[in-house]
């Protein structure tokens, strides 16, 4: 069984709801995004989404678009993303997802890609501008070196689609619990069990829900509909208000055990 | 005239023309986007909705719009004889109406309110603005703060015409980056919000949609040229930013083997990194805004700065269609530089007396430069895509800056 899989079916025995946490690769820089995993993995994130810095991320909203900024200042490639992880992989025990555009990956090629997350021990691969319908070679390609391909489900996602993804994809369906960029909300948004509950009744792959959380009890919120809650833009934050600091790492840490409270 | 002859002819396949194309668009746009394509292809089936737009594009927009003759012009260039179309003529100053109203209406069709548009020489934003106005709808047209900057008085238009102006100043602040912008508002509220994107890019359906809106360009010029003349042209030359004219006066000539298509990108400065925005000079196939295409990008996909004089040429990737005509051998892409540009502006100007957009200003530099090259008794159809009025005070801070250079 995969990591991905192993560790929501450990979730599910355990009644507890999962925390995926998302940062963007090289901001500050990559010695420090490597630092932040693994405090992420000590805190206890259940999987931890790694956001490879594009010129262009136009489905994210101001918070990651200012980090992917700094990343990409900072000289962050995909190759060294990849490279970067390759060398702390072993001291990581969550399954890490990458999460990318199209772009980056087509341009390294997609099997020179693929050999190098495979050789990284990446666990699985969402790309943002590929849905299922353009995403076959990804998918085929990922499979065949052992990694998962998530795809996403939005709240205009037809029954249909919703099929597809979970059909196609593997490891678990990422809900995008509202509409609109990510960015950081006050309150979980009613669309979030709706789309919960439509993904429910048709599949039992686990299902993450994110876009906008930032606090315990939205995590506890969420966790009433599905298996795990995703906080990206939020932690983003974090690691920008301290980024330069000394105490960077602590602070990670401090916020991702506040939120499995 | 039936819609079957407008509309339908050489359909993309699953939304491909060849490896290019695709719908690289995040999860919560996918099904927008299906339900303005299912609307689309029902539109353009249906006799009242192409009795309408053909009704706003006569009474409205003023077409058909004339061919002329430009024969002091022919004489200077010393090659063929040189027909323009007059796309500058239409309402507003730029074939881009000629898009605008055709989605405004299947916005309205479709039951949507708001629209809203990226620019970047602002006539893409004048002609959204325009068409909303006559509609009735919202419009929120998103704008580089450098595009503000150099199209100051297109911002004026679009907001005496009631549109809100969004400035954006991420990225390049430019084109690439309000088309972003745009489709993070889509995103945010795909209900009630209709893309009007302005070119002959992004994810299937657009360019077949945007190409299909403007190949009424093509279609009159190539009747015209008949009467006229009594023959097809040899060559026919648009500049293409995103390719929408070119496209639309390309369309109705793509089965006439003989007649060449070519469409002459912005070579900026020079052919530099992030001096030009010529992409089959510089680009290599990636995919950018929901398309797969030729794009200016680094050895690591992220996409490069672009550059050129005239704002509506400045942008990092192609209509997927063209990247398509150009790998089949169709149609060729050249480019012309800012300084054979702003040339090409003045002798425009001087010789017929028509003061061309910048950007259409790139295809009269490839006929000055190049017209030698098709003979003395070929034809030459040249799109003049837009009316230089938004470029004036550009080109004249360019010129005194020079003089003063020069002194
Ligand atoms: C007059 C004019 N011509 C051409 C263009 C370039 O666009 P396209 O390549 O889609 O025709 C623009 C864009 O703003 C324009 O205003």
């Amino acid at each position: 069984m995969s990591r991905i899989s192993e560790r929501f079916k450990a979730l599910r025995a355990r009644h507890e709801t999962g925390l995926v946490t998302y940062i963007t690769a090289g901001d500050p820089d990559l010695e420090r995004t490597a630092g932040i995993m693994k405090r992420l993995d000590k805190a206890g994130a259940d999987v931890i989404e790694l956001g490879v810095p594009f010129s262009d991320p136009l489905a994210d909203g101001p918070v990651i678009q200012r980090a992917t900024e700094r990343a990409l200042a900072a000289g962050t490639t995909l190759p060294k993303v990849l490279a970067m992880l390759a060398g702390i992989r072993a001291d990581i025990s969550a399954p890490v997802v990458i999460f990318s555009y199209a772009n980056p990956i087509l341009r390294m090629g997609l099997d020179r890609f693929v050999e190098g997350a495979r050789q990284a021990g990446v666990d699985g691969v969402l790309t943002l501008d590929m849905p299922p319908e353009e995403g076959e070679a990804f998918r085929s390609a990922f499979t065949g070196a052992g990694i998962e391909t998530i795809f996403l489900l939005s709240p205009t996602t037809t029954v249909e689609r919703i099929r597809k993804a979970s059909e196609l994809g593997s490891g678990f369906l990422y809900g995008i619990s509202r509409l609109g960029v990510t960015g950081v909300r006050d309150t979980v948004d009613d669309s979030a069990r709706e789309l919960a509950e439509r993904v429910k009744a048709e599949t039992a792959m686990p299902l993450a829900l994110g876009f906008g959380l930032s606090r315990p009890e939205h995590v506890k919120a969420v966790g009433q509909w599905a298996d795990a809650a995703v906080v990206g833009s939020a932690l983003v934050k974090v690691i920008a208000e301290h980024g330069q600091a000394p105490g960077l790492l602590d602070e990670v840490e401090r916020y991702v055990r506040w939120l499995r409270n | 005239m039936a819609p079957s002859s407008w509309f339908g002819r050489r359909d993309p396949v699953g939304g491909y023309f060849g490896a290019f194309g695709g719908r690289f668009v995040p999860e919560t746009l996918v099904a927008p986007i299906q339900a303005l394509e299912a609307e689309y292809l029902k539109a353009r089936c249906d006799p009242q909705f192409v009795a309408e737009l053909q009704r706003l594009l006569e009474h409205y927009v003023g077409r058909e719009t004339p061919l002329w003759d430009a024969r002091r012009l022919s004489a200077a260039c010393g090659g063929g004889r040189i027909l323009l179309k007059r796309e500058d003529l239409t309402h507003t100053g730029a074939h881009k109406i000629n898009n605008a109203l055709g989605q405004a209406l299947l916005a309205q069709r479709m039951g949507k309110r708001r629209i809203v548009a990226e620019t970047g020489a602002g006539q893409h934003g004048v002609a959204s603005a325009t068409a909303c106005a006559l509609l009735g709808l919202e419009c929120v047209v998103y704008m580089g703060t450098e595009d503000m900057h150099r199209q100051a008085l297109n911002v004026f238009r679009m907001r005496l015409l009631g549109a809100t102006v969004v400035g954006v100043d991420s990225g390049s602040c430019t084109l690439k980056d309000a088309i972003n912008e745009a489709m993070r508002d889509w995103v945010a509220r795909p209900d009630d919000t209709h893309y009007l994107l302005g070119s002959a890019l992004g994810p299937h359906p657009y360019p077949l949609m945007v190409r299909e809106f403007q190949s009424v360009i093509g279609r009159e010029a190539r009747r015209q040229c008949l009467a006229q003349v009594g023959r097809l042209p040899d060559a026919v030359i648009a500049c293409v930013g995103g390719g929408s004219n070119a496209i639309g006066i390309f369309d109705a000539f793509i089965d006439d083997a003989n007649v060449v298509l070519i469409g002459v990108e912005a070579g900026g400065e020079a052919i530099r990194s992030g001096r030009h925005a010529a992409r089959f000079a510089g680009g290599a196939a990636g995919v950018l805004q929901g398309t797969r295409t030729y794009v200016l990008q680094d050895e690591h996909g992220n996409i490069e700065a672009t550059h050129s004089v005239s704002a509506g040429l400045d942008y990092a990737a192609v209509g997927p269609e063209h990247a398509y005509l150009q790998e089949t051998g169709r149609a060729e892409y050249p480019y012309a530089t800012d300084a054979e540009a702003l040339d090409a502006f003045q002798q425009l100007a001087r010789l017929e007396g028509i003061i061309p957009a910048l950007e259409s200003a790139h295809a009269i530099a490839y006929v000055l430069k190049s017209a030698r090259r098709f003979g003395p008794d070929t034809v030459l159809l040249v799109n003049v895509s837009g009316r230089g009025d938004k470029d004036v005070q550009t080109v004249e801070q360019i010129l005194t800056e020079a003089d003063r250079v020069a002194n």
